[in-house]
């Protein structure tokens, strides 16, 4: 194990031994190393004024990401780099900074920083030879709120920048940084210690699990999504922090081909399940396009997402749709759950101490499975559901031969709708029928009201959806408006 | 675009030029208040508020504050020794820190000050508090039953509305409820204060009104004004929210770096600025009318009720100018507008851009689609035949006359240039065609008045020196908030004096320079403060002109400014030649300039008057879709037109009306603050309070800035205020999306769509059909 870590800002090497397991990166940008042109409007990454990029090896290159600086905690930069709005400006203003002037895409700057570091994340994410769509555009910038401009210039320059492969100081030493990055690489685990508390960043499973005994009250961080703000927000103290995005296993995605599945590792980025879940069912991608925003899906996990119980995470309705399981592990053995049963009530789940999530097990879909998710929230893009609706249909000759509903927001906990699925089970596949599955529905939940919505709204929001299910499977007319509305 | 006729060659008016700290925004090094270095020894502070609406603190036991490590002082509302008053308007009703009756949940209680932020915010999480709980009032209706105000009731009356209803072919009454919206400043609120000789105290603070924080700084220090100086350089948004809203921050900041001597720091936590500072005014709407078989209003009885809050704050003025803006853009034979400002156990709500003008709109916009609805026509014809204007149709219900109406050349320009008519009609064949998905499409006009409607507070102050090289200093009392105030004054000014733009240095507005300003506010931010520098200008013009004339023995009229070269008849010198020379001979070459907005005046008791000295006017077209299933809609396409005199700088104007047009497009869809039954808010993160993101603005946007216009009235280069009028332009998508419910019920009275238009309530909507 080694003590401390090191990362590099932009190209110099940080070595850090000791510090606050808990520090983010914003509060150590803001307050150590007094580079204040990353702002903090939330603390609780859903604003993007903290935008930062976060380099690390990949494939033999370097890849940047967009994080929020506002929950990422310093500890997890080991063997990473480090951009923040400072490092762009060099003979001049970088062209995502010059699009911005041009275009009178600030007003009152506070919020720019952050849209700097979103369009220098985009900048270096693909080599481009033409414009991006305007999708394209609003997905990489649907994690930074501007209150100013109605982001219309901002959209122009991002049209005018993001044109040409990149070319910037990071591309001209692009080798340098390599070589860099690849001098710091951590290879055991990494261990910060405070003050009596500790951050263990364990690189296998054997040392997870030893951890994890040695520490059974330890908290499992992974993207920081959840735990950034108990720091942030709740000031809550944590003993023994456990970092698993750095366990290898945890991060792959494999297909089983005997079992004929998909094995997603716990710490596996939403980013980076993005590509692999929406390659077998297509309607994940308009999902997790919303959820969260870029900096969220590339910090957060699909293990966490889970593991965190929450009764509105997106995740777990169509998974449990699709018949996921569950493979739990700890230093006695592993063990594998149907998803469904690992939600037990609200805030209990099926997790004993010393077991950590491993993967996610996913049959991969048969030939005749219709399969749909819906997501329903005030705003359309990086918002909490309201309710998530994800239907899994398999019809022999008109009549339904399995049906799996699954929907979150309706209850404690996400939450098959059994009634209704019952009430067409071995139905033909019809408008009636669909009328008396929605009836049955209503014994099935009671929905809480709060901030999101009523309980009769979600109530007949769960059964409208059912409908728009049924007439997408059945008929060609529109019965979703478009992703992003635009009159083209 | 054309620029004001002097003849002269540098095109620094009227041009579009970028904003004065473009680069600083985007490289990070503009400063705001928290990205000020601090001095050495600086405390932070936090604060701890109540958790109940409404109720008395049986005991507050702060002693483990006290006592945890790095906590260097706790003051409550004993260790003010001034006033402990916040109120901006000397109502006396809300305090720095509680001392005797809470009034909302989040009301602050104490301050802490301690080493770090961390220890502050973890300190203030150890009092010990008990409440006894009183029976508190949480919504408009509760308050109108118990007759709860702020301020006493006021009505605006022209005619004889009554009679004027009684006698009218076609009657309508309905409600209309318009939800509270938070600024959501990227920038929450923040201030510093800096302890000086003799207890005098420094503050940087993110405020649109220094003057008023440092009388109640002084106030609560119990110190004269003059021991106050607050400076802001610049706000990271504030769209009113910082025009009283960031004076008590700095003014417990101020208490405890008067406790300790040291220098402190407040920065708000985001969960903390929304739960503990106000918003937009939430509105219910009631009305009663007359009208004819042309959809002519021929009598209308208003009645507006405004959920103010805790305490008066702005509300009053705030609720004036909701009723001097219910007739929009509408000319109301017979009127009578009554408002009320009801108190409630809520925080205390403020200015936001608008000011009250966008609820007192969205009242007669909505009356104008229910004529339509229930007459059949189309709510276009309805708006351009109810429009000010023809014979003895030019009177406000205040009895202002209504003298620069532009929207009847405005709106059928934007109406044909956009297609509506053919639009409308593939909007009706569209839904005709599509049993889930239905759309909508709708134009409504924006006439807002521009002035202080609190006629005093129309006074401006610059400060200008030319230093001996030629370059120059510009101060002046507005506050730059990003909205592009700073450059538009320096444009005036750079072309005032025929220099380039660079030989201007634009300085923090301070109040040791410029004394008693008003807030940057009213959309009036540039309209008086470059009048005001532009005074300054002339004056030192005059000296420099005089002392030529002399020096050259030629008469004033022969001596130009043109280019950055003074002309003395035959003779010319650069701009920095002459000064050096006006300097030797002992030219003062600094200046004060001030500025009052001529011709206004109402007077409250008879509710007449002029309160402004001309209107702003626009119009847009909106078009959306809703899900009939889910209640989820979508902004399709929007157009704009909008009347900015001959704008100072078109592309900060631009900029004024699209984040103006998306941020009321979030007032009216998908902006809710929800408080539970305990009157605790439980949105107040934006996890939970969702602002338009950018694919919620179409990608059919077309804004653009009447070409016509112009100021009737002698403004700055006869530019228009810009900053408020263009959220209005938003109601059009809410009465589109009315326009789509109604397409499921053709025929049938107005769906009773109240605001925001979330998902949920057009669901519900659809439902009560």
């Amino acid at each position: 194990m080694s003590e401390g870590i090191r990362f590099l800002l932009s190209e110099q090497i940080i070595e850090l031994l000791s510090f606050d397991p808990q520090l983010t990166v914003l509060e150590w940008l803001r307050t150590e190393a007094r580079r204040r042109g990353t702002k903090e409007g939330c603390a609780e990454g859903d604003c993007g004024a903290c935008t930062v990029v976060v380099g690390e090896l990949h494939d033999g290159s370097v890849r940047y990401r967009a994080f929020n600086a506002c929950i990422l905690l310093l500890a997890t930069l080991d063997g990473r780099q480090l951009i923040t709005v400072e490092d762009l400006a060099r003979r001049g203003l970088h062209p995502v900074q010059q699009a911005l002037v041009d275009q009178h895409g600030s007003q009152c700057g506070f919020c720019t920083p952050g849209f700097v570091m979103s369009l220098f994340a985009m900048y270096h994410d693909k080599d481009r030879g033409e414009r991006p769509g305007r999708a394209e555009i609003d997905e990489g910038l649907a994690g930074n709120l501007c209150r100013c401009t109605g982001y219309a210039p901002i959209v122009e320059a991002a049209r005018e920048v993001l044109v040409q492969p990149a070319a910037d100081h990071f591309t001209n030493r692009r080798d340098l940084i390599i070589r860099a990055l690849e001098d710091i690489q951590p290879v055991t685990a990494a261990h910060v210690q405070f003050e009596g508390r500790h951050f263990f960043s364990p690189r296998s499973y054997s040392e997870l699990s030893r951890l994890l005994v040695e520490y059974p009250a330890a908290v499992m961080v992974a993207g920081a999504t959840d735990v950034g703000l108990w720091i942030t927000k709740q000031q809550k103290r944590m003993e023994v922090l456990i970092y698993t995005c750095n366990v290898m296993e945890l991060q792959e995605v494999t297909l089983d081909p005997e079992q004929d599945r998909l094995e997603i590792g716990a710490a596996v980025s939403y980013t980076d399940a993005m590509d692999a879940l929406s390659g077998y069912f297509p309607d994940f991608r308009p999902l997790l396009s919303r959820l969260g925003a870029v900096q969220v899906r590339n910090a957060g996990t699909i293990g966490g997402n889970i593991a965190n119980g929450s009764p509105i995470g997106d995740m777990p309705p169509p998974l449990i749709a699709l018949r996921a399981r569950l493979l739990v592990r700890s230093a006695a053995g592993r063990r594998e759950l149907g998803l469904e049963n690992f939600f037990i009530a609200y805030g209990k789940q099926d997790l004993r101490p010393g077991e950590f999530i491993e993967k996610v097990l996913l049959p991969l879909p048969g030939e005749r499975q219709l399969f749909r998710v819906y997501k329903l929230s005030k705003r359309f893009d990086q918002d909490i559901s309201s309710v998530c609706a994800a239907f899994a249909l398999v019809l022999d000759g008109g009549e339904v031969a399995s049906i799996r509903i699954c929907y979150g927001g309706m209850a404690g906990v996400p939450a098959r709708a059994r009634g209704a699925e019952n009430a067409l089970l071995g139905q033909s596949w019809s408008r009636e029928n669909i009328e008396r599955a929605k009836s049955a529905m209503a014994d099935d939940f009671e929905p809480l009201t709060d901030w999101r919505a009523s309980s009769e709204y979600r109530m007949l929001a769960a059964q409208n959806l059912l409908q728009r299910f049924f007439l997408e499977t059945t008929g060609s007319e529109t019965v979703q408006l478009a992703a992003k509305a635009q009159a083209r | 675009m054309s620029r004001a006729g002097s003849g002269k060659q540098t095109p620094v008016v009227h041009s579009s030029v970028a904003h004065d700290s473009a680069i600083g925004h985007v490289t990070g090094e503009a400063v705001y208040v928290d990205d000020i270095l601090e001095p050495a020894g600086l405390l932070h502070v936090y604060f701890g508020a109540s958790s109940c609406a409404r109720g008395k603190v049986r005991r507050m036991d702060l002693s483990r504050i006290e006592a945890f490590p790095g906590v260097v002082a706790v003051i409550t509302s004993k260790d003010v020794p001034g006033k402990n008053d916040i109120s901006p308007m000397h109502t006396l009703d809300e305090e720095i820190l509680c001392s005797g009756e809470i009034h909302f949940h989040g009301q602050p209680l104490f301050a802490v000050a301690a080493e770090s932020r961390e220890i502050a915010r973890r300190a203030v999480k150890l009092a010990e508090i008990d409440f006894e709980e009183m029976p508190s009032i949480l919504g408009i209706d509760e308050a109108m039953e118990q007759q709860s105000w702020v301020a006493e009731p006021h009505e605006m009356k022209r005619g004889d509305p009554h009679e004027a209803i009684a006698n009218s072919a076609h009657h309508l009454s309905g409600e209309l409820r318009t939800g509270s919206q938070d600024h959501f400043y990227l920038e929450g609120q923040a201030a510093m204060a800096i302890p000086q000789e003799k207890g005098d105290m420094l503050i940087y603070s993110s405020t649109q009104h220094p003057s008023e924080l440092q009388h109640l700084v002084a106030q609560a220090l119990d110190k004269a004004d003059n021991a106050v100086t607050v400076e802001v350089r610049r706000m990271g948004g504030a769209f009113g929210g910082k025009e009283t809203q960031a004076a008590q921050w700095a003014m417990i900041a101020a208490l405890l770096a008067r406790q300790t001597g040291r220098p402190t720091k407040i920065r708000l936590d985001r969960d903390d600025d929304m739960i503990s500072t106000g918003k937009r005014h939430d509105f219910r709407i009631r009305y009663e009318l007359g009208f004819d078989d042309e959809g002519m209003i021929e009598g209308l009885d208003l009645e507006l009720a405004a959920l103010c809050g805790m305490s008066a704050d702005l509300s009053a003025p705030i609720c004036d100018r909701a009723m001097f803006h219910s007739d929009n853009a509408y000319y109301l034979p017979h009127a009578r507008i009554r408002s009320y400002r009801c108190r409630t156990n809520t925080v205390s709500n403020t200015a936001f851009r608008g000011f009250g003008g966008p609820q007192g709109m969205m009242a007669i916009e909505r009356i104008i689609d229910a004529i339509a609805a229930h007459l059949d026509l189309d709510p276009f014809a309805v708006r351009m035949a109810n429009l000010y204007g023809g014979e003895g149709r030019d009177i406000t219900p205040y009895h202002m006359k209504v003298e620069d109406n532009v929207l009847h050349d405005l709106m059928p320009e934007l109406a044909e240039s956009c297609d509506y008519h053919q639009r409308r009609k593939a909007v009706f064949a569209f839904n005709a065609g599509s049993p889930v998905i239905k759309r909508g499409i709708a134009l409504t006009p924006v006439k807002f008045g521009i002035s202080f409607t609190t006629t005093f507070l129309n006074q401006a102050g610059a400060l200008v020196h030319v230093y001996k090289d030629g370059s120059i200093h510009l101060n002046h009392g507005g506050t730059e908030m990003g909205q592009g105030l700073f450059i538009k004054v320096a444009q005036v000014v750079a072309d005032a004096f025929q220099v380039k733009l660079d030989q201007i240095r634009i300085t923090a507005t301070n109040t040791g320079k410029v004394p008693n300003t008003s807030a940057t506010a009213a959309s009036a931010g540039s309209d008086m403060n470059s009048m005001a520098a532009l005074d300054a200008v002339n004056k030192i013009k005059k000296r420099l002109t005089a002392f030529a004339a002399g020096e050259y023995g030629v008469p004033e009229d022969a001596i130009h400014f043109i280019d950055g070269t003074v002309h003395i008849a035959e003779l010319s010198k650069t701009f920095a030649e002459l000064v050096m020379e006006a300097y030797l001979a002992r030219v003062s070459l600094s200046a004060t300039g001030f500025y009052r907005t001529p011709k206004i005046w109402y007077d409250r008791e008879t509710a007449r008057g002029r309160p402004f000295l001309y209107f702003a006017y626009g119009a847009a077209i909106s078009e959306v879709e809703i899900d009939t299933l889910t209640g989820e809609n979508r902004i399709r396409r929007v157009d704009i037109l909008h009347d900015a005199g001959r704008s100072l700088n078109p592309a900060i104007d631009l900029g004024q009306i699209e984040g103006g047009f998306v941020q009321g497009a979030g007032w009216l869809t998908m902006e809710e603050l929800w408080r539970d039954d305990s009157g605790a808010l439980q949105t107040h993160a934006p996890s939970t309070y969702k602002i338009p993101v950018s694919a919620d603005v179409p990608a059919a946007f077309n804004v653009r800035i009447w070409e016509p216009g112009e100021n009737h009235e002698p403004t700055i280069h006869r530019s228009k205020a810009v900053g408020e009028p263009p959220l209005m332009l938003a109601i059009s998508v809410h009465s589109a999306i009315n326009q789509a419910i109604a397409s499921l019920a053709p025929g049938r009275s107005l769906p009773k769509l109240d605001s925001p238009a979330t998902p949920e309530r057009i669901l519900m909507c659809i439902q009560s059909l």
